[in-house]
């Protein structure tokens, strides 16, 4: 019972915080305490659910019943568990550099804007706890109304065309094909829920499961495969905030973790359809090289790391697919360590922008003279990209890299390493110019305000502790796919 | 016999009675706001006796009243089933709702002088379309369908705009036009079966199946009646009708007129022609299919790149039609429950659009996108309202509109192979709305405002609230489905009781 | 003679399709009205054709010792009545609308109405 109200709290108290935050518009320094205040109890309820989840249980709560035995159900299990305990985490430091950011960059709107980000993070924990297929479908597309608003924040033609983008790909994906496969599958199973080992029966041609496979996959805009990967770019409009822990870290990874989920309770990683998946692992490989080789060409620094993250995303999705032992584990793990690795570039990106309004990778010379800190950030952050010791990207990659070696597939290990040189291919040149190089003379700035430092501080020393100690995250996984 | 089961064995009269009743009553009042509270309380009291009735019948069964005692089939009969019940809380609900909203709008677009005369209208508009539906008795139907339609017309004209007269008289030739071919069909029935009541007649014509004049009559009705429900291609009457009426009668009617004519159409296809003709289902869902498909594609590629706010809406609804009798020519009884659950959704999802139409109607004079740019900056709850009601037409989960295109597209699944033809035009058309209703949204919260906009204040509160009413309808109904989807089903199942294939 | 016999249904049609194209056809409004009033009243001659049976005399008792006495059909005329009362109705309005048409615009002709409305817009 207790876990039930504990659920309620995860999906209630950020909505409760918006009506906060919108209650103390008036005074600033009131609304960023209430966002922090609900951000911090947030992260409480989540954890305080690790135990019983790690126990083997499973916490429950129902709502109402939407359709004749479809209900809007929440239900804890490992994965969920994992995603969220990140989402939530990540959300204090990522509150605590938005009132550095926002305030240090005069931006308008603010409290439509911690309003906004307080209603995502209550989509992100409703995805995470979805106990069925309709329940996960509903809350994605909350998540995709409400982060609309922050990436058409500054309301200028520009950034309104990139949020028509956004909401446009994302939208017409999920209802243009996550919607048919949705209840197709509920007209042949006549059920929604999620089942360990899939939910289809044995009679289900393959053809056909391998479209619906296919349907799923492509109607989870959020994960970015190639073609529908362009929101992703032009999200990055948005503040750098939002860029940093909803384009990052909950909207992409709610795309991904829906494909796990997909692969893990829906089909069932033992009976994945031959024929779709083999698209869909083909299709992955391609984005991931392709993303990094489009990344090696941006000149503006948040859209190099929008490409690298879409890069990153269908390294995941390949790697759950790849069928391997170690690989899918490998993915979930690789899904935290991305996290933590990119929400540190982001907000390495931000500071640099607060502190000397710089976007372009030319502008770098020399950076990280002025904002050592910062840069010592970003370096960490690149480091995890590439998958080099000690970061947390070295450990997921290293386990999908076993498990794909043990597979027959060649795909899997060649597209990793492919990514892996890439990705140092386009990050060495960045901290040979901000470190090597000589600074302009011209610009005098500093660091940036000191909340951006600290939120900075703490990711990075994250993303360098993951590599020592990834037991709960691990023992969670181990519990999701038994290896 | 108590006085309350005296009163309560009367229901189904008193429901078409006591708006009939007030007509002359409100027509005679001088204060107009007298003849709106009158008005008002009238329709809050129809709308009492429909919640009643339907909940006496959310079982299943029929309520069968005879008028004036004299048994049916020789004496008139009034007929209530969970069909009926489900249309006449739509048309109760609406007419309730909008006239609670009304006085603003209507001080804005009616002189003051006539406004008692235009409230003792909508009475009859209101009586007219509850006839229809409680009505066993294919005769009274069309006298009802012609008392509400001439009520419509007058309606629809009398705001000041005059586009609304060459509108309204287009109105008035095809609406006519419609209700002259039912006429005739029900002519050729009488004419084979010697009987107008509804029931008597599916029985009787058994014994004349598979003859031409019942044939011809099949053809007449459905003509007609598709007429009277704008299913395209017969729609060009709507669209000017609903953007130039006074903005609350455009809510009324949007949000029940066409659905009425959809429920005839439905009950003498499937209760009365499917035995007498051979593959009637067939011919039915031939005929409708191809049409359905193709209202919900046209009608939302226009409204893709309409300017005027209110013809948008009314080419969205023209697709609306679409997506009902799409439901309805699956001949299934999922589709048919998706038919009926989408008009209930439907009234729901465009009576709180065309209301927030209303609220910005009583600030601004031009109702065209091009001029409306920033509107929203100035009317946030207003534009925020008819956002959420756009999610609801779009279909997004956690909506009204969610349930019933869920339930359409599990229908089209059923059909086997050829179903993926109308879910594919489900797709599209949804895909096409969020086009258009995010065209409106963009345009009124970023667009760079006008200097007719400049100006303006947030709508009366009191019209907010019942606008919101209307958006947490549609959340409720959209998370809570049971009470109309339970209607839907009784209804279709009643529908299909006849068609053994 | 089986064309000959169904001699009033002849006439029901080609009124019902001579008022259907003056509907369409013709531009003036109070000839599209004409029109109307045609097509409707091809359907009371329909009606009334209903109700004729053979040999039968008007419904109207009598003597009523003539019980084997046949007569017609009084209900459809019943019917039409309604449906008479109704049209008038529908044709009044329409007037209406006519007069009000004719003060606003100054014209009751549809394609100059047409031309009117862009002018204003």
């Amino acid at each position: 019972m207790t876990d039930a109200i504990q659920i309620g709290l995860a999906l209630g108290l950020p909505l409760l915080g918006a009506v906060g935050i919108g209650l103390a518009r008036r005074n600033p320094n009131l609304r960023e305490t209430v966002t922090l205040a609900t951000a911090f109890a947030l992260a409480l309820a989540v954890w305080s659910l690790v135990p019983a989840v790690q126990a083997g249980l499973r916490p429950e709560l129902v709502i109402a019943e939407l359709l004749p035995g479809v209900q809007l159900a929440f239900r804890v299990e490992p994965l969920g568990m994992l995603f969220a305990g990140l989402a939530s985490l990540l959300w204090i430091f990522n509150s605590i550099y938005s009132i550095g950011y926002m305030r240090g960059n005069h931006e308008a709107h603010q409290t439509r804007f911690y309003a906004c980000f307080a209603i995502a993070l209550s989509a992100t924990m409703g995805i995470a706890f979805a106990g069925n297929l309709l329940t996960l479908f509903l809350c994605y597309e909350a998540l995709t109304l409400s982060t609309y608003l922050l990436v058409a924040h500054k309301g200028d033609p520009n950034a309104v065309k990139a949020a028509r983008v956004y909401l446009g790909i994302l939208l017409c994906t999920s209802i243009g094909f996550f919607l048919p496969a949705l209840i197709w599958t509920w007209q042949l199973t006549g059920t929604l829920d999620f089942v360990p080992g899939g939910l289809y029966g044995e009679d289900i041609p393959s053809l056909t499961l391998g479209l619906l496979f296919v349907l799923f996959v492509f109607g989870t805009g959020k994960a970015a495969l190639m073609p529908v990967h362009r929101w992703l770019p032009a999200a990055m409009v948005a503040p750098t905030p939002v860029s940093a822990l909803l384009h990052a870290v909950a909207v992409v990874k709610s795309g991904v973790f829906v494909i796990i989920k997909l692969v893990v309770y829906v089909f069932g990683a033992d009976n994945l359809p031959a024929i779709g998946t083999e698209l869909v692992i083909y299709v992955a490989a391609f984005t991931t090289i392709a993303a990094s080789i489009v990344a090696l060409q941006q000149t503006n620094l948040k859209r190099l790391l929008a490409y690298s993250t879409v890069g990153q995303l269908a390294f995941i999705v390949l790697a759950v697919c790849a069928l391997a032992p170690l690989a899918a584990p490998g993915a979930a793990l690789h899904l935290v360590s991305h996290a933590f690795g990119k929400i540190t570039l982001f907000f390495a990106a931000g500071a640099i922008y607060t502190a000397s309004k710089k976007t372009e990778l030319s502008q770098l010379a020399g950076i990280g003279y002025r904002m050592p800190l910062t840069m010592a950030a970003f370096s960490i952050g690149a480091l995890s990209m590439i998958g080099m010791p000690p970061t947390a990207g070295f450990i997921s990659k290293w386990y999908v890299l076993s498990g794909a070696l043990q597979a027959d597939n060649l795909v899997v290990p060649v597209t990793i390493m492919a990514s892996g040189l890439l990705n140092a291919a386009y990050f060495l040149p960045i901290l040979y110019s901000a470190w090597i190089r000589r600074p302009d003379e011209q610009d005098q700035h500093g660091e940036a305000p000191w909340p951006i430092l600290i939120a900075i501080t703490a990711t990075a020393l994250m993303t360098l502790a993951f590599f020592v100690y990834n037991r709960p995250a691990h023992g969670l996984e181990v519990q999701l796919f038994g290896s | 016999m108590t006085l309350d089961e005296a009163i309560y064995n009367q229901l189904p009269a008193l429901q078409v009675i006591v708006p009939l009743i007030a007509v002359p009553l409100v027509a005679m009042m001088r204060a107009r706001h007298l003849a709106w509270l009158a008005c008002t309380l009238t329709s809050l009291l129809s709308f009492g006796i429909a919640v009643v009735i339907t909940t006496e019948l959310l079982a299943g069964a029929t309520w069968q009243y005879a008028m004036g005692a004299w048994p049916a089939p020789m004496g008139i009969e009034l007929r209530i089933d969970s069909f009926s019940a489900l249309l006449l809380l739509i048309v109760t609900g609406a007419s309730t709702l909008m006239l609670l909203a009304a006085r603003v709008p209507i001080a804005a677009q009616i002189q003051s002088i006539r406004q008692p005369l235009f409230y003792a209208v909508w009475l009859l508009t209101l009586g007219g379309l509850i006839g229809i539906l409680v009505s066993g008795d294919a005769f009274n139907i069309f006298v009802f369908m012609e008392i509400s339609s001439l009520a419509t017309y007058v309606l629809v004209a009398a705001g000041r705009d005059r586009r609304a007269l060459a509108a309204v008289f287009t109105y008035i030739v095809m609406g006519t036009i419609g209700a002259t071919f039912y006429l005739v069909g029900v002519g050729l029935i009488y004419m084979m079966t010697g009987t107008l009541n509804l029931a008597d007649m599916g029985v009787r014509l058994e014994q004349v199946a598979d003859s031409r004049p019942v044939m011809a009559a099949a053809a007449f009705i459905t003509v007609g009646l598709a007429l009277k429900a704008a299913l395209f291609p017969l729609h060009i009457w709507l669209p000017n009708a609903y953007t130039r009426a006074p903005h609350i009668v455009t809510a009324f009617l949007a949000a029940c007129s066409t659905k009425v004519a959809i429920y005839v159409l439905l009950r003498f296809d499937f209760l009365i022609f499917q035995e007498s003709i051979p593959n009637h289902a067939l011919h039915f869902a031939g005929l409708l299919l191809p049409l359905a498909l193709a209202a919900m594609i046209v009608g939302s590629w226009v409204a893709m790149f309409e300017d005027n706010l209110k013809r948008l809406l009314a080419y969205s609804s023209i697709a609306q039609v679409g997506y009902i009798l799409l439901g309805a020519g699956l001949i299934s009884t999922t589709g048919l429950s998706a038919a009926v659950l989408h008009m209930f959704n439907h009234a729901l999802i465009k009576g709180v659009l065309f209301l927030a139409v209303a609220c910005l109607g009583v600030r601004l004079v031009q109702l065209r996108l091009s001029e409306l740019g920033g509107v929203a900056r100035h009317m946030p709850w207003t534009m925020s309202a008819f956002a959420a009601a756009g999610l609801s037409l779009i279909g997004v989960p956690g909506t009204a509109g969610f349930v019933s295109k869920w339930q359409l597209i599990v229908a089209a699944l059923e059909v086997g192979p050829w179903g993926l033809v109308p879910i594919i035009a489900i797709v599209t058309s949804s895909l096409m709305a969020v086009v258009y209703i995010w065209r409106i949204v963009e345009t009124t919260w970023f667009a760079h405002a006008s200097t007719a906009v400049a100006s303006v204040r947030e709508a009366p509160s009191w019209m907010l609230v019942l606008v919101w009413l209307g958006v947490a309808a549609n959340v409720y109904f959209g998370l809570q489905p049971q009470l109309p989807l339970t209607l839907a089903t009784g209804a279709a199942e009643l529908l299909l009781e006849s068609c053994c294939d | 003679m089986e064309i000959l016999g169904l001699f009033n249904y002849w006439v029901f049609v080609l009124l019902l399709m001579t008022g259907l194209f003056a509907i369409i056809h013709k531009s003036n409004l109070i000839k599209k009205l004409i029109g109307l009033s045609i097509f409707q009243s091809a359907v009371f001659l329909f009606y009334v054709t209903l109700d004729k049976i053979d040999e039968g005399t008007a419904p109207i008792i009598r003597d009523t010792d003539l019980v084997d006495q046949i007569y017609a059909n009084p209900l459809p005329q019943v019917l039409i009545l309604t449906a008479i009362v109704v049209g008038i109705a529908t044709t009044a309005l329409a007037l209406a609308v006519i007069v009000r048409i004719k003060e606003e615009y100054g014209t009751i002709e549809e394609s100059e109405m047409r031309e009117l409305d862009r002018y204003l817009s």
